[in-house]
């Protein structure tokens, strides 16, 4: 099995001030990961603030581009600062953000939001278009009703169905995946969890599964990587990271992680009756 | 005597689209010392029931109840300028987004000294002194020279802290704590609500802990009220509720855990509300 | 994220009808804005169906009437209800001309502000760098003149007369439209939902024109407003000192600037045409206000 994604030793500085007032500092956003993906795999990225998981998903995701090191995808070198993006290479990784009140245009409705990247890319006419949309739409979860509406009368929820319909528009083989359900309920969160197995399922999609909560990562992910001030502590095989965590920072994010199990809930009660 | 005392709490807002009721017939209650987990989703009204008690909603909500006591005093009949001698004093409420609850303007030993200016009248050189006091108190280094920083110039974290600094000065007998740790990292939020536990004993404060976070419900809680849609689902002490919860909504919470998760996929509220909608009289 | 405030009840139809109930309703929580608009329909109507509702022609002397005051006063004649100016031209018909071309210079400038602002300023929000810093240098020079010297000079150049008044007009009203689209798309271009169309192969233009732009309408349509009164204000201004429109266009500065000598003799000649455009420009203002309310999303009730 190819790796859909591969990545080398990538790095990311960001050079800030050097103004008038202060001096040129160089702030490391991402130092030296490495790691690869194999195909209808999930890659989680676990990390808190400020650790470049998020630098890191825009690399990935051909937005920004890296200050040194190897990008592969689907086994082509691809490195954005040199050459400039071709369509086909766009279309391969395709992201889905946090927030799913920000992520989609306000004065776009939902139909126009799902047939943009057939628009901009090929050249269907627009009855096929809406077609599209509108099974894409559906898969989802939603009906024909709503192809009509504007993303303020949808739910946190609805909307992450919509820009995960909207990800998938151009048949995408790798998916990034920036904290997607982290903004959601908790019953919301299941059902859009699911909706994503499903569809890995069904498209054979990769995905780079990019989260701060342990549970859902224990839950979706095949490999883990955790992050910390830019460099990766941790990377392997779910069940080892969990099980048998090496890095001190893992150790910590696994103990800092609120339990919500019966036994934690008695030893917890019982520490207390008897101070 | 219960120090919070809530029955048949009813919020409407007027909107554009009509009458929207936010809370419909919530009744609970908060004993002295007691930590008192408020779960849900939003839209449960969580929030507006806890911003109701200490009058921060808009104008254009209209808050009824059949009793609404704070430490034997009348809530419903409170004149604004006696409910501003309680608020901040007696009952204190820290909110969910700790950098923008802090006034960018002002350095954080200004907005410390300003509660304690308000409600305590106190010298200067008292109020400087119990600041420090504060900060230390809730774990911040340094603190003599952390009075000059400004809300920018510090951590999430750190920001939630100075809110729970200015919360506790005045030794509230009450604390509600509006998802206090949902903006913050991990490592973080273990760190903040270790500290509010700590001090809730110290002190002895009531302690109400608003979240849609189950863990933190488990990790924090003597009692939890279960809410959803505005309306009060279940009630029931911490360990019966994860052992045995009794209403479906509990279950369909508990079970789409991860954590909790048997099989390939998640059950979702649907799977267990679908057919008791007309038992909660709400459809999910 | 669980909300402190309560879970919006959204109206489900989409139809540009129930967008417009629902702008009506913040719109009329601002009494004045109402009034306001509806005194502007008022004025509409009137410069529309001047031709037949006025008693006379604007441009009709009557010789034997000479400086007659209104038909209240000692002297007046109920043919002239507003009296006449100078030389013999009745007041009332003059006014209710001049509102057309009030409303067409209001109209006119305001589009060429607004569309040639939001272009530039599209493109200095947009790319940033020098070409942002060469824009805003160009539109610091041209705000930090006087508008009205600046309109002046510009006339001068010109020439008087109308159109070059309002050319003049236009380009000073222009930097506050750049300035604002500048920052707006300054706003929006960080923004997820900029990044997701990019991700989806959208280049510059759409970009610029189809995402960016149609999400900073909101302060732009206020500026507007306000503008198209700025706009009958500069332009009775300039008409006044004799460099806008000509006499005997009926146009209300210029009426104005007409009857400069008559301030003490015949009240009227003066007063009608400043109240006309004090009417005018205060309604306008009104609903611009209203606007800004309604189409703030912070202000929104629900």
């Amino acid at each position: 099995m190819t790796a859909v994604l591969e990545a080398r030793n990538i790095v990311r500085d960001y050079h800030v001030g050097g103004g008038l007032f202060s001096k040129p500092r160089a702030v490391h956003a991402v130092q030296g990961v490495s790691f690869s993906v194999e195909k209808g795999k999930t890659l989680a990225i676990v990390g808190e603030s400020g650790c470049g998981k998020s630098t890191l998903a825009r690399i990935i995701t051909l937005i920004d581009a890296a200050t040194s090191g190897e990008l592969f995808i689907e086994g082509q070198k691809v490195d954005i600062a040199k050459d400039s993006l071709t369509p086909e290479m766009r279309q391969k990784v395709q992201i889905i953000f946090q927030n799913p009140y920000g992520s989609l245009n306000p004065r776009q409705k939902i139909g126009d939001v799902l047939g943009e990247p057939l628009l901009i890319n090929t050249s269907m006419p627009a009855s096929e278009r809406r077609d599209r949309a509108m099974a894409m739409l559906k898969k989802v979860g939603l009906s024909e009703e709503h192809f009509a509406r504007y993303p303020h009368m949808f739910s946190g929820g609805q909307r992450q169905r919509i820009a995960i319909a909207r990800a998938l528009m151009l048949n995408p083989s790798l998916l990034v995946l920036d904290e997607p359900v982290s903004a959601l309920d908790l019953s919301v969160q299941a059902q859009v969890l699911n909706l994503l197995a499903d569809l890995q399922d069904e498209f054979q999609l990769t995905y780079v599964f990019i989260s701060h909560d342990l549970s859902v990562v224990r839950y979706i992910a095949d490999d883990v990587m955790v992050m910390y001030y830019g460099e990766a502590v941790e990377y392997g095989p779910r069940d080892a990271v969990f099980a048998d965590p090496k890095h001190d920072y893992t150790k910590t994010l696994f103990a800092a992680t609120p339990r919500a199990d019966v036994a934690s809930i008695k030893a917890r009660l019982a520490k207390k009756a008897a101070a | 005597m219960s120090l919070l005392e809530i029955e048949n709490l009813v919020v409407e807002f007027a909107t554009a689209a009509g009458q929207f009721r936010a809370v419909d017939g919530v009744s609970l209650s908060v004993e002295p010392r007691e930590v008192l987990a408020i779960v849900g989703e939003s839209g449960s009204g969580k929030s507006v029931s806890m911003l109701a008690v200490m009058g921060l909603l808009p104008w254009t909500a209209r808050v009824t109840a059949d009793r609404m006591e704070f430490d034997g005093s009348d809530l419903l009949k409170l004149t604004p300028t006696e409910r501003r001698k309680m608020v901040g004093k007696d009952m204190a409420m820290i909110f969910q987004e700790p950098m923008a609850s802090l006034n960018p303007c002002f350095t954080v030993g200004f907005q410390i000294e300003e509660v304690l200016a308000v409600h305590m009248g106190m010298t200067r050189a008292e109020r400087r002194a119990r600041a420090i006091e504060l900060l230390d108190l809730v774990g911040i280094p340094e603190p003599a020279e952390r009075l000059g920083s400004f809300p920018h110039q510090m951590s999430g974290g750190q920001c939630q802290r100075v809110m729970i600094a200015i919360a506790i000065a005045c030794n509230p007998k009450l604390l509600i704590a509006d998802e206090p740790t949902t903006a913050l990292d991990v490592t973080i939020q273990k760190q903040i609500l270790d500290l509010l536990v700590s001090l809730q004993e110290q002190y002895g404060m009531g302690l109400i802990m608003i979240t849609h976070n189950m863990g933190v419900v488990a990790e924090t809680a003597d009692r939890v009220i279960v809410q959803y849609k505005g309306r009060k689902m279940e009630e029931a002490d911490v360990l019966t509720l994860f052992e045995n919860p009794k209403s479906n909504y509990t279950r369909a919470l508990l079970s789409a855990l991860p954590d909790n998760a048997t099989g390939d996929r998640l059950p979702t509220i649907s799977d267990y509300l679908s057919d008791d909608a007309t038992a909660a009289g709400v459809a999910p | 994220m669980a909300e402190t405030s309560a879970a919006q009840p959204v109206s489900l139809d989409p139809s540009r009808r129930r967008q417009l109930a629902e702008f009506w309703y913040y719109f009329s929580e601002n009494r004045g804005a109402v009034i306001g608009f509806w005194l502007f329909v008022l004025l509409v109507i009137v410069a529309i169906l001047s031709p037949l509702i006025a008693p006379h022609l604007p441009y009709e002397q009557y010789r034997d009437a000479v400086l007659l005051p209104p038909m209240w006063e000692e002297g007046g004649r109920a043919a002239f209800p507003l009296g006449t100016d100078p030389v013999g031209r009745d007041m009332l018909s003059r006014l209710l001309y001049g509102a057309q071309y009030s409303l067409f210079i209001g109209v006119v400038v305001t589009t060429i502000a607004l569309v040639g602002g939001i272009f530039i300023g599209v493109i200095a929000g947009y790319f940033g760098g020098w070409v942002d810093t060469v824009i805003m240098r160009i539109m610091d020079i041209i705000l930090a003149f006087p508008s009205l010297l600046l309109a002046l000079v510009l006339v001068a150049v010109l020439g008087p007369g109308l159109t070059n008044a309002m050319i003049a007009i236009a380009l000073v009203l222009q930097p506050h439209f750049v300035r604002l689209t500048r920052a707006a798309v300054m706003t929006e271009k960080g923004r997820e939902y900029v990044t997701a169309a990019r991700v989806s192969g959208a280049g510059p233009l759409r970009l610029m024109f189809r995402t960016i732009l149609p999400n900073t309408m909101a302060p732009l349509i206020v500026q507007a407003t306000l503008s198209f009164s700025s706009a009958i204000l500069d332009a009775a201004a300039l008409g006044f000192l004799g460099m806008g429109a000509q006499p005997p266009t009926p146009e209300w500065g210029t009426m104005l600037a007409e009857a400069r000598e008559f301030i003490l003799r015949a009240w009227w000649v003066v007063t009608f045409p400043g109240l006309a455009i004090l009417i005018t420009v205060l309604a306008i203002n009104l609903v611009g206000d209203g606007l800004r309310d309604a189409l703030d999303p912070k202000l929104k009730r629900s």
